[in-house]
């Protein structure tokens, strides 16, 4: 079981959470003038990386909302978890990724 | 903070006895159920509490338009509840908030005028979720025991303080799960999931009417 650090619930067990695939795929500006294989590219080609990978979550039994994490795909290890709108951070290195982690405050998680 | 609009007037004897809660017909097996002493633990349904969905931003003009009407302040982080006892506010999202109040206490129409009408109208809303939601009341000293069974959340007191309340789950149901004392628990199951959380309960509670197993 994973623990994922919902960015705004705290530390909670992955069965409160639904996947949403990779992370930072932009919508097409003109979906119109795309081609079947330019909007099929978009649809289901995704990233299978060993290793760091960006990717979407939701926190479906807690607050409900959309966050962004970086896991890697070979340990499971969540190195940070950050906002939809906020750019990708940089993979960092296991002891960074725990200074960078989410302190919860107080008893009030 | 302006003094709170939301008062509502009586609902007649008449319509009161018209309604049934969720799990009335549960409520002899849940008195049975209970047990005293150390090993002590009972659970009862609290029914009909009045309940508002309200949706905005925390420092917007739509908030300070709900805080006006609900006089009190929205909570701002996970856990976090606001209001005085019998009026209290939980936090469920950091735009969505859930009021849960005195059984009648609560004009809806008044609240949701707060925020306007028409193209004057701020952004967001308040919805009566009254019969969205049950109460159970779990409490004595075993009430976390039976919650551990099958809680995903945390509920070390360093953790889950007295006083707070979060969103989550109790075996496969969600649930808001609300810390009122030290050994009592409010779990707000949705309506249809009432009946199979009693259930659930009765059966976790079961084992502590017996002597503990060394
Ligand atoms: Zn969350």
């Amino acid at each position: 079981m994973l623990l994922i650090d919902c960015p705004n619930c705290g530390p909670r067990d992955e069965t409160e959470y639904h996947y949403g695939g990779q992370a930072h795929v932009a919508y097409p500006e003109e979906p119109s003038t795309l081609t079947d294989s330019e909007w099929s590219r978009f649809l289901f080609y995704r990233q299978n990386p060993k290793g760091i990978f960006a990717e979407r979550w939701n926190h479906a039994a807690g607050c409900r909302k959309w966050f962004n994490a970086l896991r890697d795909t070979a340990t499971y290890e969540i190195q940070a978890v950050y906002q939809m709108d906020e750019p990708r951070p940089d993979a960092v290195s296991p002891e960074l990724a725990q200074a960078q982690h989410h302190a919860p405050e107080g008893g009030a998680q | 903070m302006a003094e709170n609009t939301l008062q509502a007037p009586a609902v007649s004897q008449e319509v009161a006895a018209l309604r049934t809660s969720p799990v009335a017909h549960l409520a002899d097996e849940m008195a049975a159920a209970s047990v005293e002493g150390d090993r002590g633990v009972a659970l009862r349904e609290i029914p009909f509490l009045a309940q508002v969905g309200v949706r905005a931003l925390p420092g917007t003009p739509s908030a300070a338009a709900v805080e006006a009407a609900l006089g009190t302040s929205l909570p701002r982080r996970s856990g976090e509840v606001t209001g005085p006892a019998g009026r209290q506010v939980l936090w469920i999202s950091p735009d969505e908030f859930l009021l849960v109040a005195d059984p009648d206490s609560v004009d809806i129409a008044a609240g949701a005028a707060a925020l306007g009408t028409g193209e004057e109208a701020l952004p967001g809303s308040i919805m009566d979720l009254s019969a969205n939601r049950t109460t159970l009341e779990l409490s004595g000293p075993s009430a976390r025991a039976v919650l551990e069974k099958g809680c995903h959340y945390d509920l070390h007191p360093s953790i889950f303080a007295a006083g707070t309340a979060v969103s989550t789950q109790l075996g496969p149901v969600p649930i808001l799960l609300w810390k009122t004392d030290e050994t009592t628990f409010r779990l707000l199951p949705r309506a249809s999931f009432a009946d199979y959380t009693v259930h659930w309960l009765l059966d976790a509670m079961s084992e502590f009417s017996a002597p503990e197993v060394p």
